[in-house]
């Protein structure tokens, strides 16, 4: 029973609508709710435990789930990798951190060569679920090996899905899809939006991803997803450039032009469908990323939209993307990041008529 | 630091130190000699702490049996290399004894993480002898289903198998499971680095896995020294905190004696144990390869007398196990083994172009179903203008 003044309390919570939550908060609590859900999700990697991870994102585990379920490894990322892979072969669902971006190189072999291949190699007797969080890209200003995008890599090694949400309710849903998922998954974290924050009610979301049977809906398919409507050009951006694409959208809108952007969320699978189902509305492109341009995501997208949305582009499409240089020292790196006024200049080239 | 029980008792009972117990033995253990018979126990190289009970007369019996299954596989493989039947097939010719012990050593629910090395074993522990070819036929990169015998796909890329048991291992340790797994590389793969994450994840998770190195004395072409200056390859275990030993790798009976107390042990919550069984590799490393470039054939000739077949042959005829009907039964069975490898890998495989993209994930994207009906069409049209190209002909 409730007292009068707690439900007086609940109900101008309910009235004030959900609680603001950090992008982190949202990581944090898809693994604790799937942990919950699931016995055989487990967490590990390399200051996990105790510390909760050098960005805090499985704080709380190790407390709640005990020192089986979530637990710090020697510091080895082709060990925590190639462990990871023996589990999910063995019936869990690992969950590893790397600490960083530029610090899985050291387990790239163990992605390449074994995570990507085994469900081929065994023809599909052997699954491997697991996720293998990648907190990337920079705009924090951190020194060097520390704000490497690396999605193209794996993006371009077949069997492998790499996801990365710019949202909060996004980074609960999506990581929650990683887990559920029977193919490994690269779930990648734009470090930037980590301390962002959102009104999401996670509650609801959880009951939300709970009665949707994820594994069998839409299992093979891209996720993208219109993040903001428009007519007149589309904005395709993923991870750590969405915000930026948004803020772009939002000027265009006062110089009187209508922008729609579209967020990616998983580059593989990809979503051909809404990407085009954009394009073939508005007939300009721009692509917003912050990984270096030449043999990117970005040029992967620029690429399928010419291929499949020739006849209805008005303008060559524009990629705004980091230059082709190794990621700067911290004190440069505002010349390298794309920003709202590259993203503008973008826009109007694209040989607009009025 | 944390010392495994059996490691505490050997310590006191035997009145040795903790590095005694963990190091392997000087030289290394060996139960029969180069010439097939039992060594008395004063000379098998053992010391407190590292005595081995020898297996039963049975057991060897059937050890034996599968020797020469797995010399006769090892002929019958690369003379279908040679008859353009196989790709490629690397040949244990000359460790049988590893290749059967590995097998033998474990029980039903525990695994096995070979290498390319390796068929022999995988078709000791009872998997398919075509479908283990199928890697090297070339019409799949696995033909197993590793979940049916418990035995990984033969790993190329060097050592990275030996985390992949590790994580089984744990998985098993973490539901409470007896699982052993025994984790196969050969001399040279000690260089890489999953073999020192390896060894380190499991020594600190304190996970049931059996180091089992294969030293053949060569990786391809360059010879141990070059590899390692440590003492030998068991001396690695104690730097990280496992028991190491060192076996007569063309003894069978050594073999046994060592991987099934290792396997006990690891069973019984010992921790990881590292096994280093000496042997030779008698051929080139595949049919690709010309060892007459780097070593001379004294070195060969001096190995081959130390064949693994003729010293079990020799032993169990002396004693009488081994009658003239067990010798002829034993070649039948060999051959029936050689037979189905005949029949299975001269038939042609049936190739199917779809295949390319069934499995790359549990469900394939839009894309790869683009891809396929793609490869489809082009293959129809194909199809379509050979049929009348044969039209116009005629
Ligand atoms: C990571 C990696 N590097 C190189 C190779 C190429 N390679 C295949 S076998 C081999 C030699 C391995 O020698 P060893 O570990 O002693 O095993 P053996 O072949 O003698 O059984 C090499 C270099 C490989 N398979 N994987
Ligand atoms: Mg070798």
């Amino acid at each position: 029973m409730s007292t009068v003044a707690e439900a007086a309390a609940a109900r101008a919570a309910a009235a004030a609508g959900p609680e603001a939550v950090t992008f982190a908060k949202a990581l944090t609590t898809a693994m604790a709710d799937a942990m919950r859900a699931d016995d055989g999700v487990v967490v590990f990697g390399e200051d996990v435990a105790k510390l909760g991870g050098v960005f805090r994102i499985t704080d709380g585990l190790n407390a709640e789930f005990g020192e089986q379920r979530c637990f710090d490894t020697p510091l080895a990322e082709s060990g925590i990798v190639g462990m990871a892979l023996g589990m999910a072969m063995n019936g869990m669902r690992p969950v590893v951190e790397m600490q960083f971006d530029a610090f899985a190189y050291p387990a790239f072999e163990q992605i390449a060569s074994h995570v990507a291949k085994m469900h081929n190699r065994t023809r599909g007797r052997v699954t491997l679920p697991m996720v293998i969080r990648v907190p990337y890209s920079g705009g924090i200003g951190g020194v060097e090996h520390h704000c490497d995008s690396s999605e193209a890599y794996y993006a371009h090694t077949p069997g492998l899905k790499v996801f990365t949400p710019s949202s909060v309710a996004d980074a609960y849903w999506l990581l929650r899809e990683a887990i559920a998922s029977d193919d490994p998954v690269v779930f990648m974290e734009p470090k930037k939006l980590y301390w962002s924050k959102e009104a999401v009610d996670l509650e609801a979301l959880r009951a939300d991803f709970e009665a949707t049977n994820v594994e069998a809906s839409r299992k093979g398919e891209g996720r993208a997803a219109v993040v903001r409507p428009g007519a007149d050009a589309t904005i395709i951006a993923y991870g750590p450039s969405v915000p930026p694409a948004l803020a772009a959208a939002e000027a265009a809108s006062a110089e009187g032009r209508s922008v729609e952007v579209v967020d990616l969320r998983t580059i593989v699978p990809f979503d051909d469908e809404t990407v085009c189902a954009s394009v073939r509305k508005t007939g300009r492109v721009v692509v917003v990323a912050e990984a270096q341009g030449f043999a990117s995501v970005a040029s992967e997208v620029t690429a399928r939209v010419q291929e499949r949305c020739f006849h209805s582009l008005a303008a060559p499409v524009r990629r705004v993307t980091g230059f082709d240089i190794p990621f700067p020292p911290p004190k440069l790196e505002h010349w390298y990041l794309p920003g709202v006024d590259r993203i503008l200049d973008a826009l109007d080239e694209l040989q607009w008529e009025d | 630091m944390t010392i495994p029980a059996e490691a505490q008792e050997a310590v006191k009972r035997f009145g040795i130190s903790i590095e005694d117990y963990m190091l392997p033995v000087h030289g290394q253990i060996q139960i029969l000699s180069e010439d097939g018979t039992m060594l008395p126990e004063e000379q098998r190289g053992s010391s407190p702490g590292h005595q081995y009970p020898v297996p039963s007369d049975s057991e060897l019996l059937e050890a034996y049996r599968q020797l020469v299954i797995g010399r006769r596989v090892n002929d019958q493989n690369s003379a279908l290399v040679r008859q353009g039947r196989l790709a490629v097939y690397p040949s244990s010719h000359g460790q049988e004894a590893c290749q059967v012990a590995a097998a033998l050593c474990l029980r039903d629910g525990d695994w096995m993480f070979p290498t390319y090395r390796d068929s022999v074993a995988v078709m000791t522990r009872g998997v398919d002898p075509v479908e283990t070819m199928t890697l090297f036929r070339g019409d799949w990169h696995g033909g197993y289903d590793p979940h049916a015998h418990k035995v990984g796909i033969q790993s190329t890329p060097l050592t990275t198998q030996l985390l992949h048991a590790v994580g089984v291992a744990h998985a098993a340790k973490l539901r409470g499971e007896d699982t052993v797994v025994l984790a196969m590389c050969g001399d040279g793969a000690t260089s890489e680095g999953d073999f020192h994450e390896a060894l380190n994840f499991a020594a600190v998770f304190h996970l049931p896995v059996v180091f089992f190195i294969q030293n053949n004395q060569y990786a391809i072409s360059v010879p141990l020294a070059h590899q390692t200056v440590a003492p030998s390859l068991a001396h690695k275990a104690v730097g990280y905190g496992m028991a190491g030993e060192r076996v007569d790798g063309n003894d069978i009976v050594a073999l046994l004696a060592v991987l099934d107390r290792a396997v006990t042990l690891a069973r019984a919550g010992s921790g990881p144990l590292l096994v280093e069984a000496n042997t030779y590799r008698m051929q080139a490393h595949t049919n690709a390869d010309d060892a007459t470039r780097y070593r001379n054939q004294a070195e060969v000739e001096a190995w081959a007398a130390k064949d693994p077949l003729n010293r079990m042959r020799h032993y169990l005829r002396s004693t009488g196990h081994l009658t003239d009907d067990a010798e002829t039964a034993f070649a039948g069975d060999a051959e029936d083994i050689a037979q189905q490898l005949r029949d299975g890998l001269n038939a042609e495989p049936r190739l199917d172009p779809q295949d390319l993209f069934r499995h790359v994930f549990t469900e394939p994207t839009p894309q790869l179903r683009e891809q396929a009906a793609f490869l489809r069409d082009e293959l129809a049209r194909d199809e379509q203008s050979a049929l009348s190209l044969g039209r116009e002909e005629h």
